[in-house]
């Protein structure tokens, strides 16, 4: 099925340069959102099983200094919390099985405070509301064991209110259907087993629509194809059973052809410039298609399938 | 704001250290973790603004040297969501003029408008300002559609302004008037359905049904291949299936696209669609259908349904196990 091949080799290069790149312009720039990074890396090298090349205390601690008095975290060492990067504190810490470092009741205590009474979530105390925070705030007291802390059922009532008559859904009621926003609102959905409140052979027509002539998918209609969105729309897919609905060939050969083959690391499309964000999103598309040597991962939680197993089902390997 | 206008950018910058109004701040580097940091090789005048910010922020130094350094720091990193906040900490606590603000976040926009914190800042800022802000907050996101009319912040700001400020009296004319610019623009056609069925002037999706069904009627026409027309046309008829099979001009446009033989996936869909909800389609949908076949080797059935089916896993083939899955679905035993 696969015609190219995938330089797991290099990206797992590229993965490890840019964590130490500390002092670029670049990183600089993207100082506040650390907990993201390190969440693409560390999962990027985990579906490639090169975990073990990172040194795991160096890690922890770096994460726990993150966290700030309310429980939550900031995307760096003395940035305000936000719930963006609390997910990706707990979910790095799951990578590692090391999420009971955390006074978990904490952590869910910040995130459940975030709820508000329409049942949708703020992303921090200064009030953004959009479906993604619906679905880190869910996911993340999942892989707590919390959800318990907040009122599920409005959750659910307010992401619902957010779907569009063409199946899809918007980050706030009456928003245009975007990929990403799918994925979020279809994640939090699942999580919470509720899928079958959703049309899923209306959303799953919209979303295998997205699969362009080049092969690779766009978040929306007459919009280019990028990498990233083979996560969106393919976890989507899978989550409401219809990935077959698309070609998956096709779509491999697209995010192959992303790759930079000699020095590592993929793009949004091919020939553009490499970042850790479209390779983690490239490597995790390629893992939904089963390909071969890179693990399984979880469409929902977004982490591999035996790190889902071990937190949410108990299964140690 | 002294910082937002171009003509202060061009002014020379001067370091922090230098500054007499800072003499008496000991700057705070980035506290980089347990790993060792390298030497420095990004600007330093961005370093330095940050190491001064850092230290104002510790010291959570609400004044007005802080509100100016913060506006330096968001122009070197507008992504830097703990200066937006710490700004707004300090516009609070000074009681700051916040339409200073609105020019703030449109030079930011002028550099990258894809940016969630300058989107979130002024929509705190305008919904402080209150209806006031209206005109201005449309302006706003009518000159960023202008340069991308799929903007998704800009939308998104849109929806929330008319809905907790107002003016709603003439987006249904803008909508037309990006729709007559790009047809294609699924923003445009989602806007538009946003004001049919929300907007307090237009009396609701029933009241719009007739007028909107011409309309769309005719951009299909013209653009048959476009998915979000024919999208847009179903989601009139949302929860009314019987009022959408026995609408004639539906079934006939979709006939009409049919015999023209190209780009037909969309207007064979809507046919199967109406079929499966009763629409009975006479011998001119059955020939119509027939005539699309690439060759005649290609399968055939005496069922239009089955038929339509068939040519559409031979024109749409990444689609293929979509559209055999729905004629298995809705015409098993047809
Ligand atoms: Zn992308």
């Amino acid at each position: 099925m696969f015609m190219a091949e995938l330089a797991a080799r290099k990206h797992v290069q590229f993965i490890l340069s840019k964590a130490k790149e500390k002092d670029s312009y670049e990183s600089v720039l993207m100082e506040h959102i650390r907990l993201n990074g390190a969440y693409w890396g560390l999962t990027t090298l985990d579906l490639l099983g090169k975990l073990d090349t990172v040194d795991v205390n160096e890690v922890v601690s770096e994460v726990l200094q993150c966290q700030h008095e309310s429980g939550g975290f900031g995307g760096n060492i003395g940035h305000d919390p936000h719930i963006l990067y609390t997910l990706s504190a707990v979910q790095v810490l799951a990578l590692f099985d090391k999420v009971d470092v955390l006074d978990t009741e904490k952590v869910a205590n910040y995130v459940a405070g975030l709820q508000n009474e329409d049942g949708s979530f703020s992303g921090d105390m200064w009030g953004e509301v959009d479906t993604r925070f619906s679905y880190i705030a869910i996911c993340c007291l999942a892989l707590l064991h919390h959800l318990d802390k907040i009122n599920v059922e409005k959750a659910v009532y307010y992401i619902l209110s957010c779907k569009n008559h063409d199946g899809g859904f918007g980050c706030t009621p009456g928003g245009e259907s975007h990929a990403g926003q799918i994925f979020c609102c279809v994640g939090a959905l699942a999580i919470t087993g509720s899928l079958h409140c959703i049309d899923k052979d209306l959303l799953g027509w919209w979303l295998c629509e997205r699969q362009v002539k080049a092969g690779g998918l766009n978040g929306r209609p007459e919009k280019l194809p990028d990498v990233c969105y083979s996560w969106w729309v393919l976890s989507s897919l899978i989550m409401i059973d219809r990935v077959h609905w698309i070609n998956k060939e096709k779509l491999a050969k697209f995010i192959l052809d992303c790759q930079d083959i000699e020095n590592g690391g993929i793009s949004d499309r091919p020939d553009d410039a490499c970042d850790a964000y479209h390779t983690y999103f490239g490597v995790a598309g390629l893992s939904l298609l089963e390909y071969p040597g890179v693990k399984p991962i979880d469409p929902a939680y977004a982490l591999p399938v035996d790190v889902v197993n071990r937190i949410i089902l108990g299964i140690k390997e | 704001m002294s910082s937002s206008s171009s003509s202060d950018e061009e002014r020379r910058w001067v370091p922090l250290r230098s500054r007499p109004e800072f003499s008496d701040v000991i700057p705070v580097e980035q506290d980089d973790g347990p790993n060792p940091v390298v030497p420095i090789t990004y600007k330093e005048e961005f370093r330095e603004t940050m190491d001064y910010f850092r230290a104002l922020y510790k010291a959570d130094e609400r004044s007005l040297r802080a509100l100016h350094l913060t506006s330096e720091a968001i122009q070197f990193n507008p992504g830097n969501y703990t200066v937006w906040h710490f700004r707004r900490l300090v516009l609070e606590a000074l009681n700051h003029d916040l339409h200073d603000e609105l020019a703030l976040t449109e030079h930011i926009a002028r550099g990258n408008s894809k940016n969630y914190q300058l989107w979130h800042h002024r929509r705190w800022v305008a919904e402080k300002l209150g209806t006031s802000a209206t005109t201005e907050e449309l302006r706003f996101t009518k000159n960023i559609l202008s340069i991308d009319a799929k903007h998704y912040h800009a939308w998104s700001h849109r929806q929330w302004v008319l809905q907790a400020l107002g003016g709603w009296e003439d987006e249904l004319d803008y909508c037309q008037q990006l729709l007559e610019e790009d047809i294609f623009n699924n923003s445009a056609w989602n806007q538009r359905y946003f004001v049919i069925t929300r907007s307090p002037f237009l009396g609701g999706l029933k009241a719009m049904r007739e007028s909107e069904v011409c309309y769309t009627l005719n951009g299909i026409v013209a653009r048959p291949e476009n998915e979000s027309s024919w999208r847009y046309l179903r989601g009139l008829y949302k929860d009314d299936n019987s009022s959408w099979v026995n609408n004639p001009q539906i079934s006939s446009v979709c006939l009409e696209i049919l015999n023209a033989k190209t780009n037909c996936v969309f207007a064979l869909s809507t046919l199967l669609d109406l079929i499966s909800h009763g629409f009975q389609p006479s011998q001119e949908f059955t020939d119509a259908v027939d005539a699309l076949r690439i060759s005649d080797s290609e399968q055939r059935d005496s069922d239009v349904a089955k038929a339509a089916c068939f040519v559409l896993e031979s024109v749409d083939p990444f689609r293929a196990n979509y559209w055999q899955w729905y004629k298995n679905k809705h015409f098993q035993n047809a």
